[in-house]
């Protein structure tokens, strides 16, 4: 048993601790208690990570570890971890924590919502740790299901639709997913020296530019269904606004980032040639993505519809970051990715806490409630101020380092995006501090709210982890990114490597 | 003869062996004591399935009629483990049956011809073992004999299956005409691609593809499943369509491998047919079985794009997701039966809305085999799926893969409204709490064992994958 390993065992164990236990009490405490043992031993983790690096052990993995699983077909075990799948592993934990703590007042059918929420996390645990192909993918499908359940079983409005239609459209996107992996193995077989679904093997492997340039589409296309890209994004806001608080916290802020996990990891590092050749198409699509959310979440009313479609804005960035293949972008989308991750879990529950009060999420019929819900109030204020890319925050990092990197990039076009992207902060701008001044400011219109309490232990414990988790980014950025850089230069080296040749 | 040839042959002298012995018991008054009946009979089985785990040679007797190996040890006792399941998932209707005995002979009757089938080393012997098989069967459909529906099933079975075979038979006389002799070994040393083999072959395949329910030979299924008592319908899906699916292998890989490149195209355009035309019409069914009855014509479509890889990886790639298929299929309807045994009820839409509420252990099982089928993980079906797809990505066959991604979405579509159904929509009216008996119990536990286990225990995977064959 290696270390890597504990990061599934601990959520498994937890889930099954929630199936035996009896009283509603304690399921909760177990799921917390796993959640926050995972989250130590991830910040561990980390920074025995961060020793070994600092004591010079090179490579692109560490701890990494192989178990045979179905020999004949060439399916191992395999994980290992660097510093962008550590800082993923770390907003995960975050995030589960954050989730937990929020759906503490849950009362319909509590063992059932803890594990499905558990065993969500574990499938994004397995995701990132894994550098095996087939295995990635196990994990990545693993959590289709519970979110399925979670929405469809505690959801709200036209829970049925949304749930149905993101179960359908994440299933299509894994399977364009397999079928591109299925092409890299048996492409390994012929150009390489045996077929294999070794991430670290295959990146050895260089496939002629016609097979990569299928393979780098239909996995590129794949993950992009994940982390809703335009036009496959049309999951995201009917999932999100339907889901209970803390599976939308889940979906936005840890399921989206398998995919863009994958884009970059799986589509641009392994298949370099076709990604400096195609990546432009994704270019497009993040431009039009970024652009389009934008303006789709200035016309919402709904709080948790504007957050979706800001998301697939702010996603739109990710896919941006990874498609301009500099290293600065490269490094700024994994940053993208984790204060993403982060704020919109925030976001989504900070939005929960004002619904379960004022039993509406539209931002004109709230108004005023910062005077009786002050806590709640200055939180949904902050996260805003985040989500608009305040200095200080982590928006700001994450963004910053996207728009330097994508400039680096010396195609005119590219400056074009660019450009249309930074532009899009305008309009964040104007839908978030109209939606903090409609809802959050002014005067209380309606009178039922001044019942309003402000929020329990439970949801200022949740809301300041989150917030730490923000201003460590905002404040202290070169920790990310120094954890990040040194892996996107790996990425970026090899892009490079072809670019060179090709010229 | 030799104690070799009695090892050889040992299945088949104890199924044979247990025919006898229910013949008498049927005689004797022995159907006076139903609960230690059926428990004989279950222990019979269970011998039946332990003896197979025994190790044995490989050997062929009467001249090649007959050859056994590893493998087809392997496939027979997959099938008996089936069968000891199905007999324990009808515990309750065969108890308040009046035919019990006959169920039970007919059923092992029809097992019998299946071992032959999957023995058989020469055309005759397979088409035997294929009617053997088969006709019991439409006996058994019939077997709620005051339903209407069910005798219609057992009419429309045995007259589909006859035509069928007639097809098969009139293509196993032309390669006759072109080969000149029917053992497998002399097809394969004369086997040239001509048109009259061309011929020979369409009309075989087509009989396997009605045995098979492939589109467009499928016509007969959902009627059958629907009609039949739900223990039948589970054996007609698990045992009947899993026994073709070896021997069709066998038979491709073998004695038509010298003309891979005319099957292969024939495989792959059968294959999107079954799995889209399966689906598509599971999509608006209100009857569980029917929609189990289309469900498992598209599994038949992925089995064929696995058929369709042509290498060593398929043959095990069919035989581990024929398995993983057979506990899956049995769990969900080992449930739907308990359910129409309480309910009287198979529609979706009046008994299984809010079944988690009123039956969270049938909701859960039922849950995780439909799962199973669409091929999600952590369930074993997730593996026998995928693997398929991976041995059909062998022969480059890239439109058939997509068409496959495409439907592993709208099956996906299929059981996920069964799973609504159960875990979302709250019951119109409160649905009666269904009994348990231990029997159905046992074996719905032990299929969902199976299916949580099997993909992790891979000793299972690499001893099929050590005795399968190539091409």
């Amino acid at each position: 048993m290696d270390t890597l390993s504990l990061l599934i065992l601990i959520p498994l164990v937890t889930a099954l601790g929630v199936l035996v236990s009896k009283k509603d009490q304690t399921i909760k405490l177990v799921a917390l208690a796993g959640s926050i043992l995972q989250l130590g031993f991830s910040v561990w983790l980390t920074l025995f990570y961060v020793g070994l690096r600092n004591a010079g052990i090179s490579g692109m993995f560490l701890m990494q570890n192989s178990i045979e699983w179905f020999a004949p077909l060439h399916i191992y075990f395999r994980s290992g971890v660097d510093g962008i799948s550590l800082s993923m592993i770390l907003l995960t934990a975050f995030v589960v924590v954050g989730g937990i703590l929020v759906s503490w007042r849950i009362e319909k059918q509590v063992k059932e919502f803890f594990f499905l929420l558990i065993f969500l996390s574990l499938g994004a645990y397995g995701f990132f740790i894994s550098t095996d192909l087939f295995m990635m993918f196990f994990f990545l499908e693993i959590a289709v299901i519970p979110k399925y359940l979670l929405i469809g079983i505690w959801g709200s409005g036209k829970k049925d639709y949304s749930a149905m239609k993101l179960a359908l459209m994440l299933m299509g996107g894994s399977a364009l997913v397999f079928l591109g992996i299925v092409g890299m193995y048996y492409a390994a077989g012929v150009y390489g020296s045996a077929p294999t679904w070794d991430l670290q093997a295959l990146s050895q492997i260089k496939l002629p530019i016609e097979i990569q340039r299928v393979l780098y589409i239909l996995i590129f296309t794949g993950f992009g269904i994940f982390t809703a890209m335009f036009p496959f994004h049309t999951w995201a806001p009917d999932g999100h606004s339907s889901a209970p608080t803390a599976a939308s916290m889940f979906l936005a802020g840890i399921s989206m980032k398998l995919g863009g996990y994958g884009c970059l990891r799986v589509a641009t590092y392994l298949l370099p040639d076709a990604a400096q050749e195609l990546s432009w198409i994704f270019i497009i699509l993040a431009s039009i993505a970024i652009i389009y959310g934008a303006f789709a979440t200035m016309m919402q009313k709904d709080l948790k519809y504007m957050n979706a479609y800001s998301s697939v804005s702010h996603c739109g960035f990710v896919i941006l970051g990874i498609a301009m293949l500099t290293k600065t972008a490269i490094t700024g989308a994994v940053i993208q990715m984790v204060s993403h991750g982060v704020m919109t879990a925030l976001f989504f529950a900070t939005i929960g806490m004002i619904y379960d009060r004022a039993h509406t999420r539209q931002a004109d019929e709230l108004g005023g409630v910062l005077k009786q819900i002050p806590f709640i109030g200055t939180t949904f204020i902050i996260v805003g101020l985040c989500s608009l890319g305040l200095p200080g925050f982590s928006g700001f990092v994450s963004e910053m380092t996207v728009f330097v990197g994508s400039w680096e990039h010396p195609g005119v076009w590219y400056k074009v995006a660019t450009i249309l992207a930074c532009a899009s902060i305008v309009v964040t701008a104007v839908y978030i501090l109209r939606a903090v001044g409609l809802a959050i400011w002014g005067t209380i219109k309606n009178k039922e709210f001044e019942q309003l309490k402000d929020a329990r232990w439970n949801e200022r414990l949740a809301t300041v982890l989150l917030v730490v988790g923000i201003l460590i980014i905002g404040l202290c950025p070169f920790w990310i990114t120094k954890l990040v850089d040194s892996d996107s230069l790996i990425i970026f080296n090899k892009l490079i490597s072809v670019a060179s040749l090709a010229h | 003869m030799s104690l070799d040839s009695i090892l050889l042959l040992r299945f088949e002298w104890i199924i044979t062996l247990i025919i006898f012995i229910l013949l008498v018991l049927k005689l004797s008054d022995a159907d006076n004591k139903v609960g230690a009946l059926m428990k004989a009979i279950n222990v019979l089985l269970f011998v039946n399935f332990a003896a197979g785990l025994l190790p044995i040679g490989e050997g062929s007797l009467f001249n090649g009629f007959f050859k056994t190996s590893e493998l087809i040890v392997l496939e027979k006792n997959i099938l008996n483990l089936g069968v000891l399941l199905i007999s324990l998932a009808s515990f309750t209707w065969l108890t308040n049956h009046k035919h019990r005995i006959e169920f039970y002979i007919l059923m092992l009757s029809s097992m019998l011809g299946v071992y032959v089938m999957l023995s058989s080393g020469h055309l005759l012997m397979l088409y035997l073992g294929l009617e053997m098989s088969t006709i019991p069967v439409a006996a058994l459909a019939n077997f709620n004999k005051t339903e209407k529906r069910s005798s219609e099933a057992g009419v429309k079975f045995i007259l589909s299956s006859t035509f069928s075979t007639g097809i098969m038979l009139f293509g196993i006389s032309l390669l006759y005409g072109a080969v000149g002799n029917l053992s497998f070994e002399s097809i394969i040393a004369n086997l040239h691609p001509d048109a009259l083999t061309l011929f020979a072959f369409a009309f075989i395949l087509g009989g396997f593809g009605f045995k098979m329910s492939m589109v467009p030979f499928h016509l007969w299924t959902a009627d059958v499943y629907e009609g039949s008592p739900v223990g039948v319908t589970n054996y007609l899906s698990v045992i009947s369509k899993g026994s073709v699916i070896f021997i069709f292998i066998t038979v491709l890989y073998t004695v038509f491998g010298g003309m891979k490149d005319a099957w292969l195209l024939a495989v792959g355009v059968l294959a999107v047919l079954s799995m889209t035309i399966g689906n598509l019409f599971a999509l608006r069914q209100d009857n569980i079985k029917r929609l189990l009855a289309f469900s498992s014509i598209s599994q038949v479509g992925f089995v064929l794009v696995g058929i369709a890889g042509a290498a060593k990886v398929g043959v095990t790639a069919v035989v581990y997701f024929v398995l993983i298929y057979m506990l899956s299929n049995i769990a969900a309807f080992g449930v739907a039966g308990a359910i129409a045994d309480t309910t009287g009820k198979e529609s979706l839409n009046k008994a299984y809305k809010g079944l988690y509420k009123s039956n969270p252990f049938y909701a859960l099982i039922l849950a995780l085999a439909l799962f199973s089928l669409a091929g999600v993980p952590p369930t074993a079906g997730f593996f026998g799926k995928l693997f398929l797809l991976t041995s059909g990505m062998g022969t480059a066959m890239y439109v058939v893969l997509g068409i496959a991604g495409i439907n592993l979405v709208i099956s996906l579509y299929n059981y996920l409204r069964v799973v609504k159904y159960m875990f979302i929509d709250e019951a119109e009216e409160v649905l009666p709490v269904v009994d348990k008996n231990k029997a159905l119990t046992t074996a719905l536990i032990v299929c969902i064992i199976g299916l949580l286990v099997i993909g992790f225990v891979t000793p299972i995977y690499q001893y099929i994958d050590s005795i399968s064959f190539g091409m």
